[in-house]
């Protein structure tokens, strides 16, 4: 796991992002993007530096963070799996991919393993759906999952 | 000449192995001392063969596909870069029959060439719909989009002509143009494939909207679960801005028009328009009650025009070549094409342009070749998870709004998830209510609640307890959502819900029956 940064540089850090976003239009999730480049996650400690830096009040600021799902209030695993379950993927097998994923991970969805190496989370639509069934590890695209595609990215979040 | 290859780019080419392909050409060149230049152009839309690569040849392109890195060899073995023969060969791109048959206006340039050379879009017809709206009155710009009969591609069918004239016609300091990205349905990929495939078309859409309304600023609001079309988004923007297309003199001319990119932050609910707007203001993505209409009050309380970006994308060809060309495709009230997006359990999924008019069954088992799995087709989902679940019975239905309202669904935003026999209708149902319930902004009761209700009361069907009382509940429960939702989350959930019902009534008896049933 990586070393949690203290509070007061989260709100350095935090400040000097909000100073380079604010004058756009409508910052806040610009900025909150940008935090979570940042450190990974958005940290509670960040939030009153948002709110501070934007006139907004803090309760504003969490309840934009809290209301989307790509924020994160803690760091996520090394690794981010996200499964597609969506209806075009269901229809190729979605679930038996998630159901063997989870058990050779030993976690579920929204669930990190314990040595920290992948968070497992679901998705609606990646937008692959002549691929299907579909995944994003750190970003990367991967259709027409199969057995061997599994192994592959099991073997590549543990190593 | 050096000779050309062309890799996809695409997100789709890319998840198929693209990219690996790409280096194993590479390597191959350099090993055999062959000069070449590699163009990673997007996605021509068929699927079924990623990735395609191109060569440019004497005779035009040739394709071969679906390539694999292990194919690399023997294609450069049987002279590929000259069109050789090999068991990838497909031959030209356009006699591919997929590709052939359709009538490709929208994407007429995606797929083909590097979507950030901004050259290769001028001399593929690029630039030439924004050339003649400089010279253009705004009421004539609105004029000929309202002619074309041209309606909104993300969902709702609404005349793009006459949301334009009413920004036009409403005064503002400040006027926006944004550009609705969050492609949040499944089975959509055509936003997606624009983005990536050919950025500058929804660029110049766009800036058409802002001379036609007096709008200087846009937006495109981008899910973030696109990261290359985010990528290519930004990089399209900065190319436009240096040669003049966005910025103070549009092509030189007086208007100013410039943009920004936007990301969501997975909500599916930002895909309707009031709370996408919310969203971009920085704030919760929660549903806006209308009116105020957003073309009167809407991003920042200024008039906004919000578009789908096919919409947009299909501007440019329509101030090109006229609003009669355009309008002359199509049947009834749905004009012009309509990019299908064929996917889920299908032979040959992809993305195929038509005009409005096919019929289900000739989309799904001729374009489509049925199931990937070889089994029948039991149902389609169309128009994403607030599409209704089709039968077979109903594959007459022509691809026209109007027809497919006509039969309790809708089109939406084109796309098409097929099932093959062994999907439970019950789960199909189930899962559209837990959606609704994941996605709900919160804002109204039959959407927050009902969902949750509706998956609690489907599980009551599933373990077979008051089948007849639990299956009338749920009817009423569709009514109060369709009826009493803010928006098409909460209202349109009831479509694939009670489609399972009305047309799939077998899976919904009672456990034990069904068990004795198979």
């Amino acid at each position: 796991m990586t070393m949690q940064p203290a509070s007061t540089e989260i709100a350095s850090r935090t400040a000097a992002i909000v100073q380079e976003l604010k004058d756009l239009e409508g910052p806040l999730l610009p900025i909150l993007h940008g935090i979570q480049e940042e450190f990974g996650h958005v940290p509670h400690d960040a939030l009153p530096v948002i709110a501070d830096g934007l006139n907004l009040s803090r309760a504003e600021v969490h309840g934009v963070v809290t209301f989307y799902h790509d924020f994160r209030a803690k760091p996520a695993g090394r690794h981010v799996l996200k499964l597609c379950q969506a209806e075009a993927c269901q229809s190729m097998g979605s679930d038996a991919v998630a159901a063997k994923i989870k058990q050779l991970l030993g976690i579920g969805f929204h669930e990190t393993t314990r040595d920290g190496s992948v968070t497992l989370e679901p998705v609606y639509c990646l937008g692959l759906c002549a691929c299907s069934p579909s995944a994003m590890l750190d970003g990367e695209v991967i259709g027409r999952l199969d057995d061997e595609k599994i192994e592959e990215i099991v073997a590549e979040v543990r190593s | 000449m050096i000779p050309r290859i062309y890799i996809p780019g695409d997100s789709g080419a890319l998840a198929l192995g693209a990219e690996k392909v790409a280096k194993t050409i590479a390597k191959e060149l350099a090993e055999r001392g062959i000069e070449a230049k590699i163009v990673r152009n997007g996605s021509r839309g068929a699927y079924f063969l990623e990735p395609m690569v191109e060569v440019a040849t004497a005779n035009g392109r040739v394709a071969y596909g679906p390539v694999k890195p292990s194919d690399v060899k023997s294609l450069f073995d049987s002279g590929f870069l000259k069109g050789g023969h090999h068991k990838r060969w497909l031959g030209a791109p356009d006699k591919i029959p997929f590709l052939a048959k359709q009538t490709r206006l929208t994407f007429a340039r995606c797929g083909i060439n590097d979507p950030l050379s901004l050259d290769a879009y001028r001399s593929l017809g690029g630039l030439k719909g924004l050339q003649n709206a400089v010279a253009m009155a705004p009421l004539d710009i609105v004029k000929q989009v309202t002619e074309s009969g041209l309606r909104g591609r993300g969902g709702a069918g609404f005349p793009t002509g006459i949301k334009w004239k009413t920004v036009l016609d409403t005064a503002g300091d400040r006027k926006y143009i944004v550009c609705n990205a969050d492609e949040g349905d499944s089975a959509t990929f055509a936003d997606r494939m624009i983005m990536e495939g050919d950025p500058f078309v929804l660029i110049e859409g766009m800036t058409i909207a802002g001379i036609a309304t007096g709008a200087t600023k846009g937006f495109v609001y981008i899910r973030s679960e696109y990261p290359h079309a985010v990528a290519t988004m930004n990089r399209a923007v900065e190319v436009a801005r240096k040669a003049g297309v966005l910025g103070t003199n549009v092509l030189g001319s007086p208007n100013a028009f410039d943009m920004e990119i936007r990301v969501g932050a997975g909500a599916y609910v930002c895909g309707e328009e009031t709370s996408l707007l919310n969203s971009l203001e920085g704030k919760r993505g929660v549903v806006r009650a209308k009116p105020p209409l957003p073309a009167i009050q809407g991003l920042f309380g200024k008039p906004t025009v919000i578009n789908n970006v096919i919409s947009l994308a299909s501007v440019p060809i329509i101030m090109d070549k006229g609003a009669a060309f355009y309008k002359d495709y199509g049947m009834g009230r749905s004009r012009g094409t309509i990019p299908i997006q064929i996917a889920g359990n299908v032979k040959h999924g992809g993305l195929f342009e038509a005009a409005f008019g096919m019929t289900l069954g000739e989309i799904v088992d001729e374009i489509g070749g049925g199931t990937a799995t070889g089994r029948p087709v039991k149902a389609v989902q169309v128009g994403g998870p607030l599409g209704a679940y089709f039968p077979r019975a109903l594959f007459d239905t022509p691809f026209d709004y109007e027809a497919f309202a006509a039969k309790d669904g809708l089109i939406g935003h084109a796309g098409i998830t097929v099932f093959d026999e062994t999907a439970d209708m019950l789960k199909q149902a189930r899962f559209a209510m837990e959606f609704c319930a994941i996605e709900s902004c919160g804002k109204c009761t039959p959407c927050r609640i009902g969902s949750t209700r509706g998956v609690e009361t489907i599980d009551r069907l599933a373990a077979g307890i008051e089948p007849e009382k639990n299956l009338a509940l749920v009817t009423d429960l569709c009514n109060t959502m369709k009826f009493g939702s803010l928006c098409a989350l909460g209202g349109f959930t009831p479509y694939p819900v009670m489609s399972s019902i009305t047309h799939f009534p077998e899976d919904f008896k009672p456990a034990p029956t069904r068990v004795a049933a198979e």
